[in-house]
């Protein structure tokens, strides 16, 4: 393939994934309000359209036509660029998760990922790291001590989950022995999924993947009972949509980076024994990796409503003195499997 | 900080919260399939048992003819002084009868005291809880909106017999 070529197939993949993106996260503000519903013996949107399936939409015009109020003390460019921030994050990160394999289009051969990145695994550490800032500055420039207080609270709890998020990505890491996310798909072949062979390393991973997208048990950035809205009270219109979107958003990305790092990617268990043709083994594959997708995000929403939000010292404490060792120790089992099994 | 002691302390598996997790989830996940309790409102209807207090009305009596006898006592009692009075003289057997009776549905509270302290049992609260206007002027119900005929109301009047 020529440079020409690469462009225009990156291109196209961009522009699938991006619309598959804004697709999903308008779904998922639909189902978060339908299984809140159906936890709570309640039906849910059902009014505009069939079910309410066109409810995103009607929600998403109702936020455009709202009027876009900046408080007097807000520190108003940067009011404006912490949602940029987010959005920016939070379209971003997917670029270096496969999902799916290799396939053959017109006689080219395109990998199912946009950009496959050697150092891929750091480069989603890098951005979702930076997505704190999104949260942090909205916080400090909107000038009110609600949202104040949800920035500072927002940038501690990233700091501490991240470390032990760090360190369980570690495991994988050494398991595959590489950073690109295509090699530790590849290494999670048949049953050899990392959340079977490092079951810690997968909690505390999913937890602290919890904790860096803000849901539930950990929502303390946003708090409503305690802080109003936390960072985003001064927001309003669309640049609280765009704080919205990028919530969910970077559910979807945590999602799709578990399945990636722990669920096997986009491997259906032993599938190239079935003797099936080229195109239907990429189908499957992404339907496979689709459904782990929308399985784990179904847990995302499940586990907010299902579960009380943490007290901000008993957060604290859980991510320093639980996490953190429960993390190292998931290292050493690693260490363990590799010498001693030789995996 | 003082620490205040807990009366039980937390068992390990309760301290290592994994066990408990999952008690909530299935908590919630069997609630997801169990019947829901939404009502579809403008096609589906809720329909108040007879102790419920909706609008205030006027009884009217097979014959047309309201029970009322404009004693004045329902205006005197009621707390937000939202009903309003004016008896006159006619030549039936019941000679007073109220020319205007007018009750001002933004003030009305739904207390019933009304009710209550009717000798003639000639107003009762109905089960009609619609209640939306778009201006004042629509929110003063007069004898008109106020009659219902005794038919419609014979349910909270058993239910004032049994329990008043």
């Amino acid at each position: 393939m020529d440079i020409l070529q690469i462009i225009i197939f990156s291109i196209i993949k961009i522009l699938i994934i991006v619309t598959v993106i804004l697709l999903s996260v308008s779904y998922l503000v639909y189902f978060e309000r339908k299984i809140s519903a159906w936890a709570q013996n309640r039906i849910g949107p059902n009014r505009v359209g069939w079910a309410g399936v066109l409810q995103p939409f009607a929600d998403v015009l109702k936020l455009l036509l709202k009027e876009d109020i900046v408080p007097e003390a807000a520190n108003k460019p940067i009011h404006t660029l912490a949602p940029v921030i987010a959005l920016f994050v939070a379209f971003t990160t997917y670029a270096v998760i496969p999902f799916g394999p290799n396939v053959n289009i017109f006689g080219f051969n395109v990998p199912l990922v946009v950009a496959d990145v050697n150092i891929g695994i750091l480069y989603i550490l890098a951005l979702t790291s930076l997505g704190v800032y999104a949260i942090t500055l909205a916080g400090w420039s909107s000038g009110s001590k609600y949202s104040l207080l949800g920035g500072i609270r927002s940038s501690a709890q990233m700091i501490s989950y991240e470390i032990s998020m760090g360190f369980s990505v570690g495991g994988v890491l050494l398991l595959a022995q590489s950073l690109r996310p295509v090699d530790i798909v590849q290494a999670q072949s048949g049953w050899m999924w990392n959340a079977i062979l490092q079951p810690i390393g997968f909690i505390t991973f999913l937890v602290s993947a919890f904790a860096e997208t803000n849901r539930l048990p950990f929502d303390l950035p946003e708090a409503e009972p305690e802080l109003v809205g936390g960072f985003h009270t001064e927001y309003s219109s669309m640049k609280f949509a765009a704080f919205f979107l990028a919530e969910y958003a970077n559910m979807f990305i945590a999602s799709a980076l578990i399945v990636t790092l722990y669920l096997g990617g986009w491997q259906f268990p032993y599938l190239d024994h079935f003797g099936l043709s080229a195109g239907w083994f990429a189908i499957i594959s992404v339907a496979a990796f689709a459904v782990k997708v929308a399985a784990l995000l179904f847990f995302f929403i499940w586990v907010r409503w299902s579960i009380p939000r943490f007290r901000y010292d008993q957060l604290m404490s859980l991510g320093w003195k639980l996490m953190f060792p429960l993390s190292l120790i998931n290292i050493v089992w690693v260490a363990v499997l590799i010498m001693v099994f030789k995996l | 900080m003082a620490l205040k002691r807990r009366e039980k302390d937390l068992t390990f598996l309760e301290k290592i919260y994994i066990p408990e997790i999952v008690k909530g989830l299935s908590l919630t996940l069997k609630n997801m399939f169990k019947p829901k309790f939404t009502m579809q409102y403008p096609e589906e209807k809720f329909i108040p048992p007879a102790s419920y207090r909706g609008r205030p009305v006027l009884v009217m009596e097979e014959n047309g003819v309201e029970r009322c006898v404009a004693c004045g006592l329902c205006s005197r009692v009621c707390p937000p002084l939202a009903i309003e009075v004016q008896a006159a003289e006619t030549e039936r057997e019941k000679e007073r009868y109220p020319v205007k009776f007018e009750i001002n549905m933004l003030r009305c509270i739904f207390c019933g005291l009304c009710e209550e302290v009717c000798p003639e049992e000639a107003i009762v609260m109905s089960k009609d809880y619609e209640l939306a206007f778009t201006n004042r002027k629509d929110a003063l119900y007069g004898k008109d909106k106020l009659l219902t005929p005794v038919m419609q109301l014979q349910d909270r009047i058993d239910f004032l017999r049994n329990y008043k």
